[in-house]
């Protein structure tokens, strides 16, 4: 051992072996139009295990094709692969599979089958990255494979309609999947996660799907970091999991009359950290979730900031911004298991007349309004009226109706 | 008729109060442009008090102004003058005035800061064109007020209250009676409570023309279907129109029994 040190430290020797190593294992087969392979399902039959398939410009047909052995698939600028809309275009069945750098079009549609650009079964260290997937069924899928790498992709289509368009990337049965900078846009789902573990979705930009910008179904232990969700049809919905760690995201725009910038529902002990939320319908849904906290967020311009809904237990509100929002929290109970602490409320009048950065009177984010909103749905047709102004200030003054222990009692009077 | 609409005009043109009243419009769309160049925002907190001050204004002014002139209304009536030609130059004179004060109070602010380039153009008109028929409303309602009390104290309180009833008043009963009855398909009860009254009308009919409207919701998304459609919009302009044709024609009706 270490006389093999030794050798590899001088430099001369190293480069041998590496050229030997080159020379020897991988070789490169070029496709290209006028070249003597001129076609993907050639190639990827000739290439030995660990070989390099380098696509020219130009447009190849790519139907199918099953990738079984552990190759990488490298596009030149303008190499394009053609599904002629029959069904899969790249399927990868194997380990070790790299695929870079192509332009993917004219995958197939069905109702049937989930058609997929590029399709991964059981794989393992896979790579995909820096493709360009123009109007697919799924854009991505990955099923049952793990230790994956997913990045700088673009995928993006024109669907309308829930039913007949598929997700950009969807994951499923996966572990340690690292996700990063891709953005999609146009498609049902930006990114749809199931039982998915131990993954990271890092700097995506989602925006303009139909339905979710990211969309999490019963996955443990995974981060989010970083991205932008931005203009979906319902924003980002987080079912069913666990530890999960949702940092530094941008939710914007999601508006409409059922959107909301996150959705979580039967979460447990998960981490809401420095996200910003601004302008959406209702910025933070909350049901059945517990031990969440919720730390150094900013809800700016939304609907309603927070909307908790049944059974939410030991939530944590604390050193978040409240802004301009219609309504900052809204309750559908009077019991309350959560604590507000050490929020800044834009709507806050009180003051500090000891200096110490703190509100000296505590303040009431639910106002009467969004209870009676809560209790019948109709009355929202009151909104901005100035009967409403009247009876949210008298309950500020004595509440009656609202949870009478849902009160910040030191409210930043500075915003974070 | 039109002499007498020109006269009240001329006279309260040359008030302090039109201008005062024209002044808060200007300053008030100069400051929440300033603090807030953003026009949608700026219309909506605009809504908030077009839809409150107009119909205050609208009414104190009405009757103020009737009361005051009172004199100079019997020396009309001595002359060989048709009594609705006067009472619909007077009611015309005040209303044309007032909204004149709102429309350039507000209307220069925005447009030097450039409301004509923008989307916002048609909330920013629906805001002026609701203020506007607010104003004729309820300028209408408190002349029939002041007809029907001589004691000053007494239309005053009867004018303000009328103010109040359907500026708070009639929200809360809106409200309670939508809690109440929760358990009742409400979506028609809804449309037509908000249809008579004309501050909800036209506070509804604004807010579905802003993006806040998201937040109506259902209930929103059935205001939207009626109102979006060209029938709606047909029918609620009707309402604000028959809301004003009905206070100006009961005054009319007032005016030629009463004996002066």
């Amino acid at each position: 051992m270490y006389y093999f040190f030794a050798v590899v430290k001088q430099p001369v020797v190293f480069l041998c072996f590496f050229l030997l190593a080159i020379c020897s294992q991988a070789k490169v087969i070029t496709v290209c139009e006028d070249c003597e392979i001129d076609n993907i399902s050639v190639a990827v039959a000739q290439a030995q295990p660990h070989d390099t398939i380098l696509f020219e410009a130009g447009r190849y047909s790519a139907v199918n094709i099953e990738l079984v052995k552990p190759v990488t698939l490298i596009g030149r600028k303008g190499a394009e692969l053609d599904g002629e809309a029959k069904g899969y275009i790249l399927k990868i069945l194997a380990d070790s599979i790299s695929v870079q750098g192509l332009r993917l079009l004219n995958a197939g549609k069905s109702y049937t089958k989930d058609f997929a650009a590029i399709y991964t079964y059981r794989a393992e260290h896979f790579t995909i990255s820096k493709n360009e997937i123009v109007g697919p069924f799924f854009g991505l899928l990955i099923e049952k494979s793990s230790n994956g790498l997913i990045s700088n992709n673009t995928i993006y289509g024109q669907s309308i309609r829930e039913d007949d368009s598929g997700n950009g990337i969807h994951l499923w049965h996966c572990k340690n999947v690292l996700v990063s900078g891709n953005e999609i846009y146009g498609l049902r789902d930006g990114i749809y996660l199931e039982f998915v573990e131990n993954s990271t979705i890092r700097e995506n930009f989602s925006h303009d799907n139909i339905r979710y910008g990211l969309h999490f179904m019963f996955s443990n232990n995974d981060k989010y970091i970083g991205n932008t969700f931005q203009n979906n049809g319902s924003g980002v919905a987080v079912m069913f999991s666990k530890f999960i760690v949702m940092k530094n995201n941008l939710f914007v725009k999601n508006w409409g009359t059922a959107s909301y910038g996150l959705l979580l529902k039967e979460i447990y002990d998960a981490e809401v950290q420095e996200n910003q939320f601004i302008e959406n319908t209702i910025a933070v849904f909350t049901e059945g979730s517990t031990r969440v906290n919720y730390l150094n967020n900013h809800f700016e311009r939304n609907g309603w900031a927070i909307k908790v809904s049944g059974g939410c237990y030991t939530n944590i509100f604390a050193m978040n911004n409240f802004l301009g929002n219609s309504f900052d929290v809204s309750y559908n109970s009077k019991m309350n298991d959560n604590k507000f602490e050490g929020n800044y409320w834009g709507s806050y009048n009180g003051y500090d007349l000891d200096k110490d950065g703190r509100g000296d009177v505590p303040h009431r984010p639910v106002k009467l309004f969004s209870y009676v909103v809560n209790e019948t749905p109709e009355t929202v047709i009151l909104l901005r009226s100035l009967f409403v102004d009247i009876i949210n200030f008298s309950e500020k003054v004595s509440p009656v109706f609202t949870p009478d222990e849902l009160v910040d009692l030191s409210p930043s009077m500075t915003q974070f | 008729m039109i002499k007498i609409l020109r006269y009240s005009f001329y006279d309260l043109a040359r008030s302090r109060w039109s201008y005062i009243y024209f002044l808060f419009y200007l300053l008030l769309g100069f400051v929440l442009l300033f603090l807030n160049s953003n026009l949608s925002k700026a219309i909506i907190t605009l809504m908030n008090i077009i839809i409150v001050l107009t119909p205050m204004i609208g009414t104190i002014f009405g009757v103020m102004y009737f009361y005051s002139s009172r004199e100079f209304t019997e020396l009309l009536l001595a002359q060989p003058i048709k009594r609705g030609t006067i009472f619909l130059g007077q009611y015309l004179g005040i209303a044309t005035s007032l909204s004149l004060s709102l429309l350039a109070g507000l209307g220069i602010p925005f447009l030097i800061y450039g409301v004509w380039q923008s989307s916002e153009i048609w909330n920013f008109g629906m805001l002026l064109v609701a203020g506007t028929f607010l104003t004729f409303i309820f300028v209408a309602l408190s002349i029939n007020i002041s007809l029907k009390n001589e004691n000053k104290i007494k239309g005053f309180g009867y004018a303000i209250l009328l103010w109040l009833f359907l500026a708070v008043i009639y929200d809360g009963i809106f409200m309670i009676s939508l809690v109440v009855f929760d358990d009742y398909p409400l979506d028609q009860f809804t449309l037509l409570a908000s249809m008579l009254n004309p501050i909800d009308l036209s506070r509804i009919l604004i807010l579905l023309k802003l993006d806040i409207s998201a937040l109506l919701g259902y209930t929103g998304a059935v205001f939207s279907k009626f109102f979006g459609t060209g029938m709606g919009t047909v029918i609620s302009f009707t309402v604000l129109v028959i809301w004003t044709f009905i206070p100006a024609w009961s005054m009319l009706k007032i005016a030629g029994k009463k004996d002066f």
